[in-house]
């Protein structure tokens, strides 16, 4: 090894955390800038103040809830949230079978029963349509040509369901305001007509009572449009598949609608979601063996999503909620501010014992852990820009424990410095040794400690996966920082005098650690050799040889020398106990240590 | 102790000059653990279980914080006002924060409930927290922590078994946290700690924590035994102890920087936040942290030892190594 290549590769190591780093903060930096980006962190509910509510999707059947389920799920209450007029609104899943709802403030008794409303999906004929706008308010239709009801409605395509406040409702209604697409809270009741609104298109429609549940959809999918002799258009249809009862009533109702004829709204049906129109087609064809295709200006996507709507309509899915909490902006401020101060406490507790056991090595452990904190807290406001990453409570104490979990690679690593120094190496060779054992204990530990994150983070309920989170993500920094500043610090500092020749304020000190330098320059060695003596006299031929592979040039050429020794006076050398420490004299620990280290950096050229 | 004594402490604990019998005296830290255990299963039978937090139980719970005035019977009041035969739970949490805990209420109650408090405890409508939660929901979090215990468990001993090539350490490994866990519910169920999401999270915390040191420690005994069939030195078992002693500085410096800031979130959380998640995981976690320390150095290592000693190589290697004392013993 050149004597400048710890050095330089430290160097050069240094710089590229350095590169990491500022790419990191030039990231945040144009994000903030020309994005939503910020230099603070995203903080979650607990910390900012709203209200959190859990809920349980429960399928009808009680059968387990898929992931498509859930996300459907999720769905459905996005649109009724963002309808509900919430700005600022999350939806999650958690644990693949939760739906977690997070508002700002406290949501108003209504918007809590249309969060919780069970989702379904009906079919629907149409009575009448027309553009969604709502008539002007000076020219309403007059109230006698309202339409009246002449007799009781014959079927559900009867117009005569038409009420005159039922056409008032409709001429009213004003689809092109989002609040109109606030599903109710009440779902209409399915034996009596309805008014609704086609997001998609815009328009409105009046719709009689409901012909067929969505529980009779066995399922649903999409695919390109095939001509009658087979082959591919470039058109994408959806189709539904009916069960059996869905099948017979779907029978009869296309009979019906198709008799009307084209050109008349009554020919169309409406599949209704959660109160909105999903989709309003018209009947070509009676169908008679349940399998309607859906045709139109679709995409890929539009049709995928109405296959999973359609879908979604086999299983309505009601929600219960679990847990809701509601809280105050000021005790999230609070509870933040005295978490940064356990934080804090922590830290400086943490830097006071280093600097305690370690003395000035302390100062690496706390430059570490601030780059580490400097990293985290980087990555965690880019997440909080890109993934929405949001800091809760929990995840400011998986950040604050993480301050003795980060801190422990260093004592491990120190620890393996001061073994490789108690053994008698010089410094430089004890970093590297030292770092080469520790590196691979560390990895092992760390890789139990991310291990643990993402088992909780993927099992985790409630506000703790923030925990999780934080604990994962300060386990990859400590690595980070461990391999890339610790380290290349550490192998610059050996080679500093004040470091290097072990001052007493250094935390390195080899008399203080008991160590005697193997080799002490001019030739001479060290007296009582732990390591030599035993392996003179091993008598397994392969273990000593093994063992003399590893021996230095100067601990050769003691062992020769004893060896020499042994074959004159018989049993010379064997009066030591091999298991007993080597305990130097006074003399020796303070006499030659400075000339011992200086020989020994050169000396692990031959390891 | 001063740092030139800690210091030479790490030394002598390093040289073998200063042991302390970790594996030798192995059957009475397992017929001490043995016992932890037995007190530990007996306890919550006897008391009836664990004092479950509201999450387990569902309900409606108040937090009013920043209030002057901390007496219970305002918040009993508040709620028995609303619904006349409640039966609430009234808690001074923290120096100026009370908790009402009572059975689930409708919204129309809770509304009411908390205009109650807001006026009784004369503080503003903002210092005024509620929540509720429904009663299956405990079932959910057990459900959950239970499935992360076991995949956890499985996935650490598979990487274990891996990374030391031996399944006795694996197994060691998990004995000792089986003991630390079933140690650490007991000691909940005795001090009556209340048992919230929280705590659980910080109990699968504690896993990653006892893990962790027990990996640290474990690649050292396995850097000290690696040769050990072709030494006369230190049979199989002095090398394990030698181990454990030569990790023992780390293990404590370790424990003391890992319970620090744990104990100042305990700290805060307890006396300035009242209960909640800051103070429900680090409860846990400081109890976890000194147990899993302990079983690494009292469980895992020596049962370890424990579990190899018995190979043939090794019975032969310990023969060997007494034989050689004992001539050497008579040559002296």
């Amino acid at each position: 090894m050149p004597r400048t290549g710890p050095g330089t590769a430290a160097k050069r190591t240094l710089v590229w955390l350095g590169a990491l780093t500022a790419l990191l903060a030039i990231l945040l930096g144009a994000g903030s800038y020309w994005s939503t980006a910020s230099w603070s962190p995203r903080l979650a509910l607990d910390l900012e103040g709203g209200t959190q509510m859990i809920l349980a999707p429960r399928v009808q059947g009680g059968s387990d809830i898929t992931p498509e389920q859930l996300d459907q799920a999720v769905e459905i209450i996005r649109q009724r949230v963002d309808g509900s007029g919430v700005a600022e609104a999350e939806i999650n899943t958690q644990s693949g079978q939760n739906v977690i709802v997070s508002l700002p403030g406290t949501p108003d008794p209504q918007t809590r029963d249309l969060i919780q409303a069970s989702a379904q999906m009906e079919f629907r004929p149409v009575l009448t349509g027309g553009p969604g706008q709502a008539a002007a308010a000076e020219t309403p239709t007059p109230d006698d040509q309202l339409p009246k009801p002449a007799a009781e409605p014959q079927n559900a395509s009867d117009p005569n369901w038409i009420t005159p406040e039922l056409y008032k409702e409709f001429e009213s209604l004003d689809c092109l305001d989002p609040a109109s697409l606030e599903p109710a809270a009440e779902p209409a009741p399915a034996d009596k007509p309805m008014v609704a609104c086609e997001p998609d298109t815009q328009g409105k429609y009046i719709l009689g009572p409901v012909e067929v549940p969505g529980t009779d959809i066995s399922t649903a999918s999409y695919g390109l449009q095939r001509s009658s002799q087979g082959q591919a258009l470039n058109t994408w249809a959806v189709t539904i598949d009916f069960n059996d009862e869905g099948t017979e009533i779907f029978r009869e109702v296309t009979e019906r609608l198709y008799a009307i004829g084209q050109g008349d709204p009554r020919n169309q049906f409406a599949i209704v979601l959660d109160g909105r129109i999903v989709s309003a087609p018209t009947t070509n064809a009676v169908i008679p063996d349940g399998n309607p295709q859906i045709t139109g200006n679709f995409t890929e996507e539009s049709a995928a999503a109405l296959a999973e709507q359609l879908k979604y309509g086999a299983l309505p899915i009601s929600f219960e909620i679990q847990s809701e909490q509601q809280i105050s902006a000021t005790l999230g401020a609070d509870q933040l501010r005295l978490g940064l101060v356990a934080g804090l406490i922590g830290l400086l507790l943490v830097a006071a014992y280093s600097m305690f056991q370690y003395r000035l090595l302390g100062l690496v452990t706390i430059a570490s852990l601030v780059v580490a904190g400097i990293l985290t807290y980087l990555a965690i406001c880019v997440l909080g820009w890109t993934e929405n990453y949001r800091l809760s409570l929990a995840g400011v104490a998986g950040l604050i424990v993480a301050i003795g979990q980060t801190a422990d690679s260093f004592i491990v690593y120190f620890e393996r410095i001061r073994d490789e120094l108690r053994d008698g190496r010089g410094l430089v060779s004890a970093v590297e040794n030292g770092w080469r054992r520790a590196k691979r204990t560390v990895l092992a530990s760390k890789a139990v400690n991310l291990l643990a994150a993402l088992v909780l983070y993927f099992v985790a309920v409630g506000n703790v996966r923030g925990f999780a989170f934080t604990l994962g993500l300060t386990a990859i920094a400590d690595l980070v920082v461990v391999f890339m500043f610790t380290h290349p610090v550490l192998r610059l500092l050996a080679k500093t005098k004040f470091f290097g020749e072990g001052h007493p304020w250094s935390g390195l000190d080899p008399s203080r650690l008991g160590g005697i330098p193997l080799y002490r320059g001019a030739g001479r060695l060290r007296e009582p050799g732990q390591v030599p003596v035993a392996v003179a006299r091993t008598k397994n031929k392969g273990a000593s040889a093994e063992a003399e592979r590893r021996l230095t040039i100067a601990e050769r050429r003691r062992a020769e020398q004893q060896k020499a020794l042994a074959g004159r006076t018989g049993s010379a050398g064997r009066t030591e106990p091999a298991g007993d420490s080597p305990e130097p004299s006074a003399a020796a620990r303070t006499g030659s240590t400075v000339a011992g280290r200086t020989g020994s950096s050169q000396k692990e050229t031959n390891e | 102790m001063s740092r030139t004594s800690f210091a030479t402490f790490g030394n002598e604990l390093y040289s073998g000059k200063r042991s302390y019998p970790f594996v030798a005296k192995r059957n009475l830290w397992f017929l001490i653990a043995g016992a932890a255990i037995l007190i530990s299963i007996i306890i919550p039978v006897v008391k009836g279980g664990f004092n479950l937090g509201i999450d387990f139980r569902g309900g409606s719970e108040f937090t009013v914080s920043a209030t002057q005035n901390t007496d219970a019977a305002i918040g009993e009041r508040a709620v028995t006002d609303v619904v006349s035969d409640a039966v609430p739970r009234v808690t001074n949490i923290a120096a100026d924060t009370m908790r009402i805990q009572t059975e689930r209420l409708s919204d129309d109650e809770t509304l009411k409930v908390r205009d109650n408090l807001v006026s009784g405890y004369g503080v503003g409508e903002d210092q005024v927290t509620s929540s509720f939660v429904g009663p299956t929901w405990g079932e959910d979090v057990s459900r959950q922590a239970l499935i992360g215990f076991g995949v956890f468990v499985l996935l650490a001993a598979i990487l274990m078994a891996i990374y030391f090539r031996t399944w006795k350490m694996a197994l060691a490994a998990m004995a000792a946290l089986v003991v630390v866990m079933v140690v650490t519910a007991g000691l909940y169920s005795l001090s009556d700690f209340e048992v919230t999401p929280s705590a659980i999270i910080g109990f699968l915390t504690i896993l990653s924590y006892a893990l962790y040191d027990t990996v640290v420690v474990f690649d050292k005994i396995r850097e000290n035994t690696a040769d050990v069939t072709v030494s006369t030195k230190r049979t199989f078992a002095e090398q394990v102890n030698l181990a454990v002693n030569q990790t023992l500085v780390r293990s404590i410096n370790t424990s003391v920087v890992a319970i620090l800031p744990v104990a100042s979130i305990l700290f805060i959380g307890s006396f300035l936040l009242g209960a909640g998640t800051l103070q429900d995981l680090s409860l846990a976690l400081f109890i976890g942290i000194i147990l899993g320390t302990l079983g690494t150095i009292f469980i895992a290592a020596p049962l370890y030892a424990a579990l190899r000693l018995n190979e043939p190589a090794l019975k032969k290697q310990e023969k060997k190594v007494l034989g050689r004392r004992s001539t050497e013993a008579a040559a002296v």
